[in-house]
């Protein structure tokens, strides 16, 4: 059974004034049939660009949107049209949406009290989840006395003394300084592990889906475009949007009778440091290089596989291969590392030989 | 662990429509029965010969407006109405705009210099147009002393005794007392305008008039115009000032549709005449309210 | 080393010019206070002034000619029925600012968050009433306030006065709600209340500061209100300040100059106190209703 589940959903967004408001002009349908299911345990990273439906589902899911159509599962229950506060849920939004006016510790129990729990009991609770993450010391102060990233941990408190079937986090980090984020994330995923509760994570950061998913659902215009472990949807993208989306420097796609074929910048290197077996041969035309934390990345056109077409190598410090701009070099992929796509409707396609002259 | 399971289902608490229509509609009721309803029964009196010794209502259709109008009080009252509200509303609005931009200002003694201010305002305007009453007595009056002291006027003015004085004194305190009300809304105005916008001014080299003039005032402008025109509604709809001040002479001199429908309706008991003056009010209002619903919008557009 | 003096030379012109605009803020500022206060402090001078000093014409309308004397301030307290008129504003402004809040915070709460296709237009009508005046309505709700037999007590002004205030708080709550985070109250939500259980428990406590500018601001418009005070009560007992002051103390021709004054400045100063107390949250609310209407 399927902790989180959610089958043909659909949300439109009726009138301009919420298109308006959250800047997305006309586009009404924010959710166009989503099928994802998010198994007991499983960390499940919701990742796509701004405006893709990622925080609306999550919030269909956490029961603040009703969807138009399609049924949203809790531990096997249909929850449509029930409030979020009886679907078990624990949600933790961007600004972490501590109160203000209330201490860390009455923040905490805040949901227990909601709940009617007893006092003893509430404070025991409270005192638990505060030593899980290491804030007893701020029980007392006041939200706007805290770090970022005490904030984050308030928050997760908050969340934790429910025992949640499911945690939703909206992008909590991306009110950090690039510093604390990875502290944080660090302990985001620590933290799961020890609580080991189903968590469905939103973000439009593919670092932190990476790092933190057990599996990433990418997401685009409402549509659920692949779903699979970090290593899938980078290795073995579902479309060129997700070749596109996922790596930085993103895949490179070079037109072919048809067919797209792409490659990883990573791959594509100096002839002699891929191996001889098999590997794809190209001209590779040097415009202009950046040096960035030990990899040379270099942009230039390849011609020969394809189309002419610009792409950019990322060439690891091992590879020691003098460089200049203007220079024209032979530069090859490895065979099985190549990907092809319908040019047309951007899905995968069946490999197609190309020259694969050693 | 089945969710919902012995706990509430959603309860009418949690249904957003329902719970948009119970909140408001106290309020919307309350509205309906004691503005609606009035302002539908100030209509019938106005077509009615109700008076206070008399209540029953009988239909006389237009004949309380008929006689409103042979009455040539009725007409000036209705003169004095626009001269008052548009002079006021003039002053009301360039005071105001002069006093926001002081209160906004970075100063020490800044709390004490607003509660100052403020006083006009927040005082019972009958109780400040009494002590007004003082100030302009015939015999008495400071200013007068003043005056007399400094050797402009060798006899008192009168204010209030001659017509051109008393209007221009009726104007005075009202435009004494709304000014700040003015002030506080287009500093409402000011306030929102982002730094940055006057930051980067100053940085191009515009000089404080400079600024003044094409960047804080177009900026301000739909607060500006609300500000004017809450001067004129409260102006043009009231009759308080004229009422403590002078009573609407002397000879009708600063009489307004709002007083003259008191002394007919209320001390003169002709309920009909009363309403049938008071519903004059209201199309220039409501093109008034219109005007300030256009500002708003602007304000939103921008 | 041209440069250098010239540095200097501008430091200089701009230091005077500093100096130049700082004076000229505060005699502005001097100058706009005394324009509104002045006839206040003629009033605190004039309370204080012997019979003879006052119905003077000669005399130096600014100063004590005579020795001051409490006598008048007394005899305010003492021998008019003013202390009665302060306790019936009072009561008058508590009531009808607590019918207004129990009638525009969940009204505000509405049209401010639970957004239905009406919200606007109708948030728009409402802030119309507020431009109703008492002048257009005082007549036909004089024979409303008989109808209910309230005439000559204080709750037909506790019925009619929220007519006023309602309109204007809602419009002001509904800036002060805006700018509560939603994420506030959907995590009431999750957490686990109802819609109604988080705007009780997160989002109230968070706009107390608005309710209290709303408070002041609806007790204001209370106090000074003057025509229907007038049309609805013509018993002195039933009588608040705005009214009974100019009717009462006046009695014919007969004008207790000092006492009157007096009555000014007692009503007007902690009003004003109040009033300034709130006044940035009052600026503020204004302009959040303004803006995100």
């Amino acid at each position: 059974m399927n902790t989180v589940e959610v089958k043909g959903l659909v949300k439109t967004f009726d009138g301009h004034v919420r298109a308006r408001r959250r800047g997305r002009g006309d586009q009404v349908r924010a959710l166009d049939g989503v099928d994802l299911a998010a198994e007991p345990g499983e960390y499940l990273v919701l990742l796509g660009p701004s405006g893709c439906g990622k925080t609306t589902l999550l919030r269909t899911i956490a029961g603040l949107e009703q969807p138009t159509e399609g049924e949203v599962l809790i531990g096997g229950n249909v929850v449509n049209g029930l409030p979020p506060r009886v679907r078990q849920i624990a949600m933790v939004f961007q600004s972490y949406a501590l109160y203000p006016h209330k201490t860390v510790l009455d923040n905490i129990v805040f949901p227990l009290r909601a709940e009617g729990m007893a006092k003893d009991e509430r404070d025991r609770k409270a005192k638990w989840a505060a030593e899980l993450l290491d804030i007893q010391p701020l029980l007392r102060r006041k939200p706007r006395q805290l770090s970022g990233g005490e904030r984050q941990r308030v928050a997760l408190a908050r969340a934790l003394v429910r025992d949640p079937a499911v945690f939703l986090l909206d992008e909590p980090l991306s009110n950090l300084d690039a510093k604390m984020r990875a502290t944080a994330r660090d302990e985001l995923k620590r933290f799961q592990e020890r609580v080991g509760t189903t968590t469905i994570y939103v973000t439009h950061d593919q670092a932190e889906a990476m790092g933190l998913g057990d599996r990433i659902a990418v997401l685009e215009h409402g549509r659920v475009r692949q779903v699979g472990t970090p290593q899938e949807v980078y290795d073995d993208p579902a479309d060129t949007f997700v070749a596109t989306f996922i790596g930085s420097p993103p895949m490179n796609l070079v037109r072919r009778d048809g067919r797209l074929v792409g490659f990883r910048p990573e791959h594509l290197l100096p002839v002699e440091n891929v191996p001889a077996d098999a590997r794809v041969r190209m001209p590779f035309q040097v415009e202009r290089m950046e040096y960035l934390s030990g990899d040379r990345h270099v942009y230039g056109t390849v011609t020969g596989i394809g189309e002419e077409t610009r792409v950019i190598a990322r060439l690891p410090a091992t590879v020691g291969t003098p460089l200049e701009a203007g220079e024209t070099r032979e530069f090859a992929v490895p065979a099985e590392r190549l990907r092809f796509f319908d040019a047309d409707g951007g899905k995968r396609a069946a490999a197609v030989p190309i020259g694969g002259s050693p | 662990m089945t969710a919902g399971s012995g706990r509430p289902k959603a309860g009418l608490a949690d249904r957003d429509g329902f719970l948009a229509w119970v909140m408001l509609l106290p309020s919307v009721v309350y509205i309906i029965a004691l503005v609606g309803v009035p302002f539908l029964l100030a209509i019938a009196f106005a077509f009615s010969d109700v008076t206070t010794g008399d209540p029953s209502f009988d239909f006389v259709g237009f004949g309380n407006f008929a006689e409103v109008f042979d009455d040539g009080v009725f007409w000036r009252s209705l003169r004095n109405t626009l001269f008052f509200t548009l002079v006021s509303m003039v002053l009301i609005v360039v005071f105001g705009k002069i006093l926001a931009n002081i209160l906004v200002a970075d100063f020490h003694g800044k709390w004490f210099v607003r509660f100052l201010v403020l006083l006009p305002w927040t005082t019972p305007v009958a109780l400040s147009t009494v002590s007004w009453l003082w100030f302009l007595d015939s015999i008495f009056s400071p200013v007068d002393w003043v005056l007399r002291n400094l050797g402009l006027i060798d006899a008192n003015v009168v204010w209030l005794g001659r017509p051109g004085t008393a209007m221009a004194s009726v104007i005075a305190v009202q435009v004494w007392r709304l000014t700040p009300l003015a002030a506080v809304i287009v500093m409402a105005g000011l306030v929102a305008i982002p730094r940055d916008i006057n930051e980067a001014a100053r940085i191009d080299g515009a000089g404080f008039w400079r600024r003044m003039f094409e960047v804080t005032i177009p900026l301000t402008l739909p607060v500006i115009a609300v500000a004017g025109l809450f001067g004129a509604i409260m102006t043009f709809t009231d009759m308080t000032v004229p009422y403590v001040l002078t009573r609407g002479g002397p000879t009708h001199a600063t009489d307004v549709l709002a007083s003259w429908a008191y002394f007919r309706g209320i001390e003169g008991g002709d309920v009909g005449q009363g309403a049938a003056i008071a519903l004059f009010l209201f199309p220039l209002l409501f093109a008034g309210a219109i005007a300030i619903l256009r500002a708003v919008r602007r304000l939103e557009a921008r | 080393m041209t440069t250098v003096i010239n540095v200097e030379g501008l430091r200089k012109r701009y230091a005077r010019r500093h100096v130049a605009a700082r004076c000229g803020v505060y005699g502005a500022a001097v100058l706009a206070a005394l324009v509104c206060a002045l006839p206040f402090l003629w009033s605190v001078v004039s309370a204080f002034k012997q019979n003879q000093d006052l119905y003077n014409p000669e005399s130096n309308p600014f100063f004590y000619n005579k020795p001051a004397t409490p006598d008048h301030v007394t005899f305010l307290f003492t021998d008019t029925p003013f202390l009665t008129f302060v306790v019936n504003t009072l009561i008058v402004g508590a009531v009808v600012v607590a019918v207004t809040l129990v009638l525009a915070l969940p009204a505000a709460y509405s049209l401010a968050r639970l957004d239905r296709p009406w919200g606007t237009p109708m948030g728009i009508a409402i802030f119309l009433v507020y431009l109703v005046p008492p002048s257009l309505l005082f007549l036909s709700l004089t024979r409303v306030v008989v109808w209910l037999h309230l005439e000559d007590t204080l709750w037909s002004m506790i019925v009619v006065y929220p007519t006023i205030t309602v309109p204007v708080s809602v419009w002001l709550l509904i800036g002060f709600l805006k700018a509560v985070p939603k994420d506030i109250e959907e995590q009431a939500m999750v957490d686990g209340h109802s819609r109604l259980g988080a705007f009780l428990r997160a989002v109230l406590p968070l706009v107390f500061p608005g309710i209290v500018a709303v408070v002041v601001f609806s007790f204001t418009l209370t106090a000074s209100e003057f025509v229907y005070a007038l049309a609805f009560v013509s018993a002195s007992p039933e009588m608040v300040v705005s009214t009974g002051v100019p009717t009462q103390l006046i009695r014919g021709d007969v004008f207790f100059w000092q006492s009157l004054q007096a009555s000014t400045v007692i009503t007007a100063v902690p009003i004003a106190f109040l009033f300034n107390l709130f006044l940035d949250r009052f600026v503020t609310g204004f302009t959040m209703g303004a803006v995100k209407t």
